[in-house]
């Protein structure tokens, strides 16, 4: 197991209370597995994905851990995890078009920062990189503003994973591309990890399609809580989960007309994670929600590598 | 980049012809007659001698002539390198009175304004991430900024030279002195010149420390910081660039606030009766001067146009992305 996490609870502080994100979630990932981290705007994946590497000011670790590589990571205290972050936990943002220092040029801005880390730069490995990508090496010569959105997020890609960390977390990071851009990036995330460059990956994305090609285990997550771990195929074809049910009949299909039968959406809204109320969190949106549904259902493994939290499903 | 500077030289063109034009007019569309005034100097009894010296005087100023011919003497003699002749202190040059005042105007300018600039920018980008300076510095800045210049001069007059009796309140040096390359004249010269610098420092300080302040949180916040953090970069790079990006739109306000800088430092120079050209514009509209009016506009508007252009140098040599957008980007 390169990560275990293990009932990880983070709250957003916010005058009205406390909001509860992320609600205990546990779940491992295996050497050179990737984690596509699916689920609807509000259910906690940003968070999750922000848990692992930097929380941002309102966010609190309230409890449970993350284990990486076999060491405890101090999650909570920012700048005891600065030793871990680029070597062995890394991002791609969701902002990648902005993410560069504009006034620097982006080979000195690379070797500042491995410079502020103790690192040294291998101009060869980052050379290859590059054409990995698919970058001309003058790039390191020129200023953010000269490159296009499509450069700007292969540049990125390749910074962050230039240290070989051990866990990489990507963050809607193809929610502002085309659709044939969607897919090179996956193409060349899926090339990263079969090169070594990252051991593991997390992928954050609301769109399940996409995840399907380049993950390998799909979490699907709901109201700050584990619905459905599965392999991609299982998820997408076997879900057990009735919100990932849901979920994945709500998606179009290619070459399906839908002038008769209209595609069918869930109806209803996620709940208020500010002070939410005990039990599945989904029963008020849920066909099969019964009496049972008032206690919390417990994530249970119903088959290898399966988890679903549904009393329905066990 | 020669389009840029070429339209740039344009438009300081344009502005250096509007500017010389406004100075020529503003002066004679004051109320008085300065030849009036001189003759009324002069005591002249008799009126014979006296018609014979206003006809030798507007001949001598070219006062008979018509406007629009006046008009382009100036000009021409502008050119020449010829400022006319003073009236309020006939016979002197013009080019006398400003090469004597210039250099009491720009002792007190050139420094107030770069080191207020320099030091509020570090005051203001050490408030960003102090809580106690922050809580300490910006309310001292509001009062400062919003403070007039002649108000702070004259506070400053009457408290350190009236009252304590530390400084002296007006003049360049004293009366005592005359101007000599020894030692004890400068420590006097000095002692003169930093009441004035200090209360223009002062007011120019509070702004750039408000303006740096938060463009710099604005800039900690921003996504290039964040990733940065996210990547593990110690605090010490992501405030470098931070505020190496906030001082770009700091050399614009530079740009912008030049003339006011300008404005208040001639008012200082009235409160404290120093040597400047401040003093000089004040006595040229008492006696209605058109040269030395004329003369001391003159210096002030290439002053500051020249300063204004400097910047606009500066900032296309700091921001590269000013440079992108002259060439075309490859966007």
């Amino acid at each position: 197991m390169t990560l275990e996490v293990d009932d990880l609870r983070v709250y957003y502080r916010t005058l009205k209370g406390d909001v509860q994100a992320l609600d205990g979630v546990s779940f491992g990932l295996r050497d050179g597995e990737i984690l596509g981290l699916a689920g609807e705007s509000g259910c906690g994946k940003t968070t999750l994905g922000k848990a692992l590497i930097r929380l941002d000011g309102r966010m609190k670790h309230v409890g449970g851990s993350v284990t990486l590589d076999g060491q405890v990571l101090p999650i909570g205290e920012d700048a005891k995890m600065n030793p871990y972050r680029f070597k062995q936990v890394s991002l791609i943002p969701q902002y990648s078009m902005s993410a560069m220092n504009p006034t620097r040029k982006i080979g000195r801005m690379v070797r500042e920062l491995l410079e502020s880390r103790r690192e040294k730069l291998d101009l060869d490995e980052l050379h290859q990189r590059l054409e990995l990508v698919e970058l001309p090496k003058d790039v390191l010569g020129k200023y953010p503003i000269e490159l296009s959105g499509g450069m700007k997020q292969r540049m990125v890609m390749v910074i962050s994973t230039l240290l070989n960390p051990s866990l990489l977390i990507a963050d809607e990071i193809t929610s502002a591309l085309d659709v044939s851009t969607q897919k090179a990036v996956v193409t060349t995330l899926k090339g990263f990890r079969d090169r070594g460059f990252v051991k593991s990956m997390i992928f954050i994305t609301h769109d399940i399609s996409l995840t399907n090609q380049l993950a390998d285990t799909i979490m699907v997550m709901y109201a700050g809580k584990l619905a459905e771990k599965a392999p991609a195929s299982t998820v997408v074809n076997a879900p057990k989960h009735p919100y990932t049910q849901l979920l994945i009949s709500s998606l179009p299909e290619v070459g399906v007309r839908y002038a008769d039968k209209r595609l069918t959406g869930i109806p209803g809204n996620p709940p208020s994670l500010l002070k939410p109320e005990p039990g599945c969190r989904f029963r008020a949106r849920c066909p099969l929600a019964f009496e049972k549904c008032a206690e919390d259902p417990p994530p249970v493994e119903v088959e290898k590598d399966h988890v679903v939290a549904c009393w329905k499903a066990a | 980049m020669r389009r840029y500077f070429g339209r740039k030289l344009l438009i300081y063109g344009l502005t250096f012809f509007m500017a010389v034009t406004v100075n020529w007019l503003v002066p004679r569309l004051m109320p008085g007659d300065p030849v009036a005034s001189m003759l009324a100097r002069a005591r002249v009894a008799q009126p014979e001698a006296q018609e014979a010296l206003r006809v030798y005087y507007n001949n001598l100023f070219g006062f008979d002539l018509p406007w629009w011919q006046q008009y382009l003497n100036s000009w021409g003699s502008l050119f020449r390198g010829d400022f006319g002749i003073s009236l309020w202190a006939f016979p002197t040059p013009v080019a006398d009175l400003l090469t004597r005042a210039v250099p009491y105007s720009l002792a007190l300018l050139v420094p107030s304004i770069l080191l207020s600039w320099v030091v509020g920018n570090r005051l203001g980008a050490l408030a960003a991430r102090r809580k106690v300076l922050d809580n300490t510095v910006l309310p001292v800045s509001y009062v400062l900024t919003a403070t007039p210049y002649l108000w702070l001069a004259a506070l400053m007059a009457w408290g350190f030279g009236v009252v304590w009796g530390i400084f002296p309140v007006a003049g360049g040096y004293s009366f005592s002195m005359t101007p000599s390359f020894t030692w004890d004249f400068f420590v006097d010269l000095f002692w003169h010149w930093l009441l004035p610098f200090s209360s223009l420092f002062l007011v120019a300080l509070g702004g750039w420390a408000i303006g740096m302040r938060n463009v710099i949180i604005y800039e900690l916040e921003s996504d290039y910081a964040n990733y940065m953090s996210a990547l593990g970069a110690p605090q010490k790079l992501i405030r470098r660039y931070a505020f190496r990006n906030a001082v770009l739109p700091q050399i614009t306000g530079l740009a912008l606030q030049l003339g006011v800088l300008v404005a208040g430092a001639l008012v200082t120079e009235i409160v404290f009766s120093y040597p400047g050209l401040g003093s000089l514009i004040l006595a040229a509209i008492q006696n209605k001067d058109f040269f030395l009016l004329q003369g001391a506009f003159l210096f002030i508007v290439l002053g500051v146009l020249i300063a204004n252009f400097i910047i606009d140098v500066v900032y296309v040599i700091v921001d590269p992305r000013t440079r992108v957008g002259m060439v075309g980007a490859a966007a």
